[in-house]
């Protein structure tokens, strides 16, 4: 089953550049996600995933070229402007607040977005073991939980459009299985997810369409069904 | 003599009351922003000065002038926040501390050109000189008595705000990282700058007691600073409870030394901060 936008897809990036002082991180790509459909970025460390999702949440430091988001141009929008209007991110590393409860970090998620959708209780259902967990602090989690609690809390901004960003990071694969498995669930709601991952096997699984990255450009773009696994590690490390 | 101790002990945890009330702005700042406001004192003192207009120029009753100027502080402190002190935080300790301590400055000769280098003080009434006697040479002033019941209430309060709301909620996602909450859409600046007006509002409140119940000048913030110091480093960086206690020791220690001489008064206090300062540097209740 794959989801083609039919007309104006819910994001769109036109040759998008950010900076970095004089570095140039992303260089002039052009993307689109539409609203049910996963789109995954692959590349290599440094190829500029990170900065591309934070040029789209608003936290670049400069950028060049448009980034639309449902039919509207994102461009001086602050990130509370953004969020708000439905574009939630789960950070690398998680970036939860440590000495806060498992129950406030998710409420802060409901807070900063759309205040609509999903409730804590349905957050509880996707990982019963929050609901157990929710009065203790977020730094006294596992790994895995706080990643549970990252997924949450941006779910909880009823989001649009989600953006992941490295959630298999440094954590045991039964738990980065346990969270892939959300993902479909998740677009059957019609989110439009986009996925940074270095585990290329993993996120490929789940994608319907791919762009991959390497120093700030495209180099390939497609369908997993329709490419070769040779193919992608050609491009994947530029060779 | 035992009785004459125990009455010292027990003016002086009132004391502490008074010191508490000084500090628990300051222990806001410290333990959320994470910078020491230089200007707390002068803040105070600032507030102060405008009560006695209001109350000597105006004519108001002091209760209605300070519920008149809270909201003034809740402004003073949001802008002070979110136009000035916003702008040079987390670049590095010392800017923080050098535009803090420009302000203190500012303040002082401000007030030293409006008001003059006179000793102030704004006649409370009644309740200045209501007393409490328990018998055993004990005497509670009523004053005193109000001051340390509205610091536990103050501190009671802040401590719900602070760890059962939303907003306190907001204020603790943010001083735990700020590049987190930015990441993830919270209004950081804005919430600091909440924070800073709460700051104020316990500014206003412990400028209307100090107004009513000790002498003041234009120069007195820098002392006030100081104790308001000692009593947030005793209780522990980021406590509002510790910073109580902190208070109450400043304050016991101040009362058993002025018994032996009355120059003894303030050293006492500084000589305890010091000697539980190196005993316990982490401070005795800390977060």
């Amino acid at each position: 089953m794959t989801s083609t936008p039919s007309h104006a897809p819910l994001l769109s990036v036109e040759r998008l550049s950010v900076f970095y002082d004089q570095f140039r991180a992303v260089d002039a790509i052009d993307l689109t996600v539409g609203a049910g459909e996963i789109v995954s970025i692959i590349g290599a460390n440094g190829a500029g995933k990170s900065s591309l999702l934070k040029a789209i949440i608003g936290q670049a430091d400069r950028i060049e070229g448009t980034i639309r988001y449902d039919g509207e141009d994102l461009a001086g929008r602050t990130t509370p402007q953004i969020v708000a209007k439905g574009i939630a991110l789960v950070p690398e590393g998680r970036r939860l607040f440590a000495s806060l409860s498992v129950e406030e970090n998710l409420h802060l998620g409901w807070e900063v977005g759309r205040r609509n959708g999903l409730s804590l209780d349905e957050v509880f259902d996707f990982f019963p073991v929050l609901r157990e967990r929710r009065r203790q602090k977020a730094r006294e989690l596992s790994g895995g939980q706080q990643q549970m609690v990252a997924l949450g809390r941006a779910l909880l901004a009823d989001p649009k459009l989600l953006l992941c960003d490295e959630i298999s990071l440094g954590l045991a694969p039964l738990i980065v299985d346990q969270l892939y498995k959300l993902i479909p669930a998740i677009k059957q709601r019609g989110i439009g997810i986009l996925i940074v991952e270095q585990d290329i096997t993993r996120s490929l699984a789940v994608a319907d369409r791919f762009y991959c990255l390497l120093e700030g450009k495209v180099t390939l773009a497609g369908r997993p069904g329709e490419t070769s696994r040779d193919v992608v590690m050609q491009h994947y490390f530029g060779l | 003599m035992a009785g004459a101790l125990a009455n010292q002990i027990i003016q002086g945890i009132l004391l502490g009351g008074l010191y508490a009330l000084f500090a628990v702005g300051l222990s806001l700042s410290v333990g959320i922003m994470r910078f020491v406001n230089i200007a707390h004192g002068d803040l105070i003192v600032l507030v102060s000065f405008v009560l006695l207009s209001l109350t000597s120029k105006l004519g108001l009753p002091l209760v209605l002038a300070t519920a008149i100027v809270l909201p003034i502080t809740f402004g003073g402190g949001y802008l002070l926040q979110r136009l000035l002190l916003q702008r040079v935080l987390g670049q590095s300790v010392l800017a923080i501390v050098l535009v803090t301590f420009g302000l203190s400055v500012i303040v002082q000769n401000a007030l030293q050109g409006t008001y003059g280098a006179d000793t102030r003080l704004i006649p409370g009434g009644d309740i200045v000189t209501a007393t409490i006697h328990l018998g055993g040479g004990i005497n509670i002033g009523v004053l005193p008595l109000t001051i340390f019941m509205s610091a536990v209430a103050l501190v009671f309060a802040l401590d719900r705000l602070l760890y059962r709301t939303r907003l306190g909620a907001r204020i603790r996602a943010v001083s735990d990282n700020v590049a987190s909450a930015n990441l993830v859409g919270l209004k950081s600046a804005h919430i600091y700058a909440v924070a800073m007006g709460i700051v104020g509002v316990t500014m206003g409140i412990s400028a209307a007691f100090m107004a009513v119940s000790t002498n003041f000048d234009p120069t007195s913030g820098p002392s006030r600073l100081l104790v308001a110091f000692e009593a947030v480093v005793l209780g522990g960086l980021g406590s509002l409870w510790g910073t109580l206690a902190g208070g109450i020791i400043v304050g016991v220690a101040q009362s058993i030394g002025a018994q032996f001489d009355a120059g003894w008064q303030l050293l006492a206090g500084h000589l305890v901060f010091l000697a539980v300062f190196l005993l316990r540097p982490q401070g005795l209740f800390p977060k």
